[in-house]
């Protein structure tokens, strides 16, 4: 294990980086794809305490890799600690992203596919149906019984106008052992504290931050549509784009009724590596 | 021979075919796409020496990986000091082909970056031929 993580490190400290621009969101996805070539190694997490349980980080080391223009493909592990219980991986997912219009419009459709395997997953990277506080209660060794094998799709809506960005996602999740759809959404709305680049290379320039909101929940599934026992978060979320190409990201979230956790604290970590693999073909050479 | 010769001149034709192709996309196909009314955009910031110098900021975060440090292209991507680019292409062009891209042939699209940005990043580019 450290000898992966010293060839990650060797491999990271040898490439160099951009400024990937992230939209500020935890759970929303913006219409925009990631550059073909770049890689972006990301790493998320959601830390939050549902009455009657115990506190949690739910983490997710995502890895973004721009295929084309137009496709996007992203592979995650997620894991998550719970206090007092234990420290265990909990799946992984695989996912696509595809830019079925090859323009900018006023609104930007953007077709998603995910499929996860997951058990006592507790990162929040989405919440569907009757998701709730009381499923992040169970001990995790009787959570990780209910494996999750589930196909996601998204429809990914975004615009972007005078510099802010606002993103909307419609999310339909199956589980693939004979339960029925379930739904969810997703929006968020974000902007570059500075619309224009300053002459001078700067650390904290306003157009290095991006701000904004965002609100995400379920709608149950399909015999129970609609916003009844389900739930809902909204908060304000912000990001740091560093100069040495690491974008670093936080958002405190609170739960809009008594079936959501009450506060969610996000923080994230990404860094963009520009086109990775014509780097590993050259250094071979 | 006839059998040999069938499949050389076809598998000839495809590769002159894809040739012709490519060099018509290389030649700026992109810019008989652009609309009349974004052809005639003019930059805000143009020649003003604080919007190169942040331009070349932006250049150098965002396009530089493919295009190169000083826009002299790389392997797969083109020269920025081009003639299409310096004398064909008019800013607005620019600008059009950065918040659309041209998706087939790998050029994504900027619109993340506000406008601003954008058309600082144009004023850099076109102040490589002065």
């Amino acid at each position: 294990m450290k000898k992966f993580f010293a060839g990650l490190l060797l491999l990271l400290g040898g490439v160099r980086s951009s400024h990937a621009q992230e939209r500020p969101y935890f759970v929303t996805y913006s219409h925009e794809m990631e550059e073909p070539g770049n890689l972006d190694i990301e790493l998320f997490n959601a830390d939050g305490k549902p009455p009657g349980g115990n506190r949690f980080i739910g983490s997710n080391i995502e890895f973004e890799y721009g295929v084309k223009a137009w496709w996007t493909t992203e592979f995650y592990m997620d894991g998550q600690i719970t206090q007092h219980d234990s420290t265990i991986f909990t799946g992984y997912r695989w996912e696509n992203r595809f830019r079925p219009l090859w323009r900018e419009y006023w609104i930007n459709p953007v077709i998603y596919v995910e499929f996860e395997n997951t058990s006592a997953d507790k990162a929040l990277r989405e919440v569907v149906g009757h998701d709730g506080k009381d499923d992040f209660v169970d001990p995790n060794s009787i959570a990780r019984l209910d494996k999750e094998r589930e196909i996601e799709t998204k429809l990914i809506l975004g615009s972007n106008f005078r510099g802010w960005n606002i993103s909307e996602n419609i999310i339909a999740e199956k589980n693939l052992s004979n339960n029925p759809w379930e739904f969810g959404y997703a929006v968020g709305a974000s902007r570059p504290l500075g619309l224009a680049a300053r002459p001078h290379d700067c650390t904290f320039c306003p157009e290095q931050f991006q701000a904004g909101i965002e609100m995400y929940g379920g709608l149950g599934d399909r015999y129970s549509f609609g916003t009844r026992f389900t739930s809902h978060y909204l908060g304000p979320t912000i990001n740091w784009q560093a100069p040495n190409g690491v974008t670093l990201s936080f958002s405190p979230q609170f739960g809009l009724n008594g079936f959501s956790i009450p506060r969610l604290y996000r923080f994230g970590l990404s860094y963009e590596v520009d086109q990775f693999l014509s780097r590993f073909h050259r250094s071979r050479q | 021979m006839t059998r040999i010769h069938v499949p050389a001149i076809f598998l000839l034709s495809l590769a002159i075919l894809a040739s012709v192709s490519a060099f018509g996309i290389a030649d700026g196909k992109w810019l008989h796409n652009v609309p009349v009314r974004d052809h005639a955009k003019t930059n805000p910031y143009r020649g003003e020496p604080a919007a190169i110098a942040a331009g070349k900021r932006v250049f150098r975060d965002h396009c530089a990986q493919c295009h190169g440090d000083h826009a002299e292209g790389t392997k797969k991507r083109p020269s920025l000091d081009s003639i299409r680019v310096q004398e064909q292409a008019s800013e607005g062009d620019l600008h059009w082909l950065l918040v659309n891209g041209n998706m087939r042939k790998g050029m994504p699209s900027w619109a993340k970056l506000p406008d601003q940005q954008l058309w600082q990043t144009i004023a850099y580019v076109k102040s490589l031929s002065q």
